[in-house]
């Protein structure tokens, strides 16, 4: 933690719960996703209906969640669906309005990799593969992606394109037919990137109090342009982070660092 | 009717044979680590395995030399870090391992298909992503009444599947609670399915609540009493997961000798799940779940 009395992964959270509106539908993954849809629920939307690719739908998680899977998903949720049924019914149908993904690898147009480093055939590092993350990239109205900054996690290009961003091998999303916006902004821990509408491409669009631009430009693999007029981030507030460190994460499973 | 009761190891030696495309399903919840391990002692070879997210069941069974390929969608250990026997095989430092990736709604949908008895099964899903090219069992079809193009999976139809379920009376019809993950589309698309459960009920216990049953008896071919059966996993109302396990087999898997010493112990070095129980004291007073409990509904007419 800082002299600016919050740390940088507690900011992210309340960026991602910002970005959330009340009543919307969101597809909830583990870690810093999951604490900011909570967050979310407990501030300004309470009417946020959380499902897990699990199966429950309208979540209330009495305890973090520490897997996907949790049975505290399942106590007092709205609903538990199959898990064809989150795919066909909620996600393919067009339920899902925003997603959270993210990755060991995200590149200018927000593609993602969690499948391998190195060739596929023969990989530095095997990472764990999709899950639901491809088809949430395609499907979700608008999807958001969490990640720290760091040369090595945003390349130019990604070395196995497992979850599509705005342009995929030179094709945008209208021409390959996804229904869904993909991502609209890639929270970091330094400022918030979102997609040129022309090009796809990333560029910054906010940067987080006492950041520089040249901060950010060095976490990035890729001549990162600005938005002609960059945005203001607030702290958080004493009770985001009252809800963050007393009531959701106080063991401080996910808000390390 | 006759019983189909059966001990986990008359089970195993019954319907998991070498060679066999085998399903041991459950979505973090109700995974049979029981059947693994009983799979592992009876030492069945060249195994195709088959599950959305291979987990730690996954990796015991490819560190005990069980499988010569898997099939999945999420090869991570959840909430704590990577499955190493599985990374060991495929990064070119153990044993072969043929893989063959698709992501969960893929899955999903071969199981849908292999359900239905359909060749394959059509998504809406694939476009911009590398998955195509690595897997070439992802094709397209062209809608006959839209022209549309759509992606395609083949059916899996499974050997044999274990499911594990809160409870089940004598003929396997089964009932499940929490999440249900694609236990009811595996076993339907398999040609053998093994229920483990929690508890045996009577028959009237399943009819006094009908739409909690997610397997019927009529596709089970063997029933088995395994309480504490998905150990390190959970059961929705009787135990919760062990997190604490799924954080130290980080560590554990990560090392071949502990990972061995792990198999030799607590697979190799018990008879029975009573045996496995029996090493880990103060497990169920840690882990025994809260109540819950649900009013029920009036079924009457």
């Amino acid at each position: 933690m800082g002299i600016s009395g919050y740390s940088r992964t507690e900011l992210m959270a309340c960026v991602a719960a910002r970005e959330l509106r009340d009543d919307e539908v969101v597809f909830v993954g583990i870690g810093l996703p999951s604490l900011a849809c909570n967050l979310a629920r407990l501030t300004h939307a309470p009417g946020l209906v959380l499902i897990y690719e699990s199966g429950a739908i309208g979540a209330v998680p009495e305890r973090l969640p520490v897997s996907i899977g949790d049975p505290a998903l399942v106590t007092d949720s709205l609903m538990v669906c199959s898990m064809a049924d989150v795919f066909q019914c909620f996600l393919q149908n067009g339920r899902i309005q925003v997603g959270f993904l993210g990755g060991a690898q995200i590149d200018r147009y927000g593609n993602i990799n969690s499948t391998v480093i190195g060739a596929y055939s023969h990989p530095r590092i095997r990472l764990p593969g999709s899950g639901g993350a491809a088809e949430i990239a395609v499907h979700a109205q608008r999807t958001l992606i969490v990640s720290a900054l760091s040369p090595r996690i945003f390349p130019e290009t990604v070395d196995f394109i497992t979850s599509p961003g705005q342009r995929c091998h030179g094709r945008s999303r209208r021409e390959l037919g996804m229904p869904g916006a993909g991502p609209v902004r890639i929270i970091t821990d330094r400022g918030i990137l979102q997609p040129d509408p022309e090009s796809g491409e990333m560029v910054l669009m906010a940067l987080y109090p006492g950041v520089e631009v040249a901060e950010v430009r060095a976490g990035v693999g890729w001549p990162l342009q600005s938005a002609a007029t960059l945005g203001t981030v607030e702290p958080p507030g004493p009770e985001e982070l009252r809800l963050l460190r007393e009531v959701l994460d106080p063991q401080k499973f996910f808000l390390k660092g | 009717m006759k019983s189909k009761l059966v001990s986990m190891s008359e089970a195993i030696a019954s319907h998991v044979h070498d060679g066999d495309i085998v399903v041991i399903e459950g979505f973090t919840h109700l995974i049979s680590f029981a059947a693994a391990h009983e799979i592992i002692r009876q030492r069945r070879r060249n195994l195709t395995l088959c599950r959305l997210t291979p987990d730690l069941i996954y990796d015991q069974m490819i560190a005990a030399g069980c499988a010569t390929k898997l099939v999945f969608s999420w090869a991570g250990n959840p909430g704590a870090g990577s499955l190493h026997a599985f990374r060991r095989a495929v990064e070119g430092q153990g044993p072969d391992l043929e893989i063959e990736e698709y992501s969960h709604f893929g899955m999903v949908a071969r199981f849908s298909a292999g359900a239905a008895r359909l060749p394959f099964w059509p998504l809406r899903n694939y476009m911009g992503t590398d998955l195509p090219t690595v897997n070439p069992a992802i094709k397209s079809v062209t809608c006959p009444y839209t022209g549309e193009v759509l992606a395609t999976v083949p059916a899996l139809n499974p050997d044999v599947t274990i499911v594990h379920a809160q409870r089940a009376d004598e003929q396997g019809n089964a009932q499940i609670w929490g999440l249900m993950g694609v236990q009811k589309e595996a076993a339907f698309a398999s040609d053998r399915v093994v229920v483990v459960v929690e508890q045996l009920v009577d028959e009237s216990v399943i009819r006094a609540d009908p739409n909690r049953t997610l397997i019927p008896g009529m596709i089970v071919d063997a029933v088995v009493v395994e309480p504490w059966g998905a150990h390190p996993s959970y059961a929705q109302g009787y135990y919760d997961r062990d997190n604490d396990f799924y954080v130290a087999w980080e560590a554990i898997s990560r090392d071949v000798g502990r990972m061995d010493a792990y198999l030799d112990e607590y697979v190799y070095g018990v008879r029975n799940r009573a045996e496995y129980l029996a090493k880990m004291p103060g497990t169920a007073e840690r882990l025994r779940a809260k109540e819950r409990v649900c009013a029920g509904v009036n079924y009457g007419y």
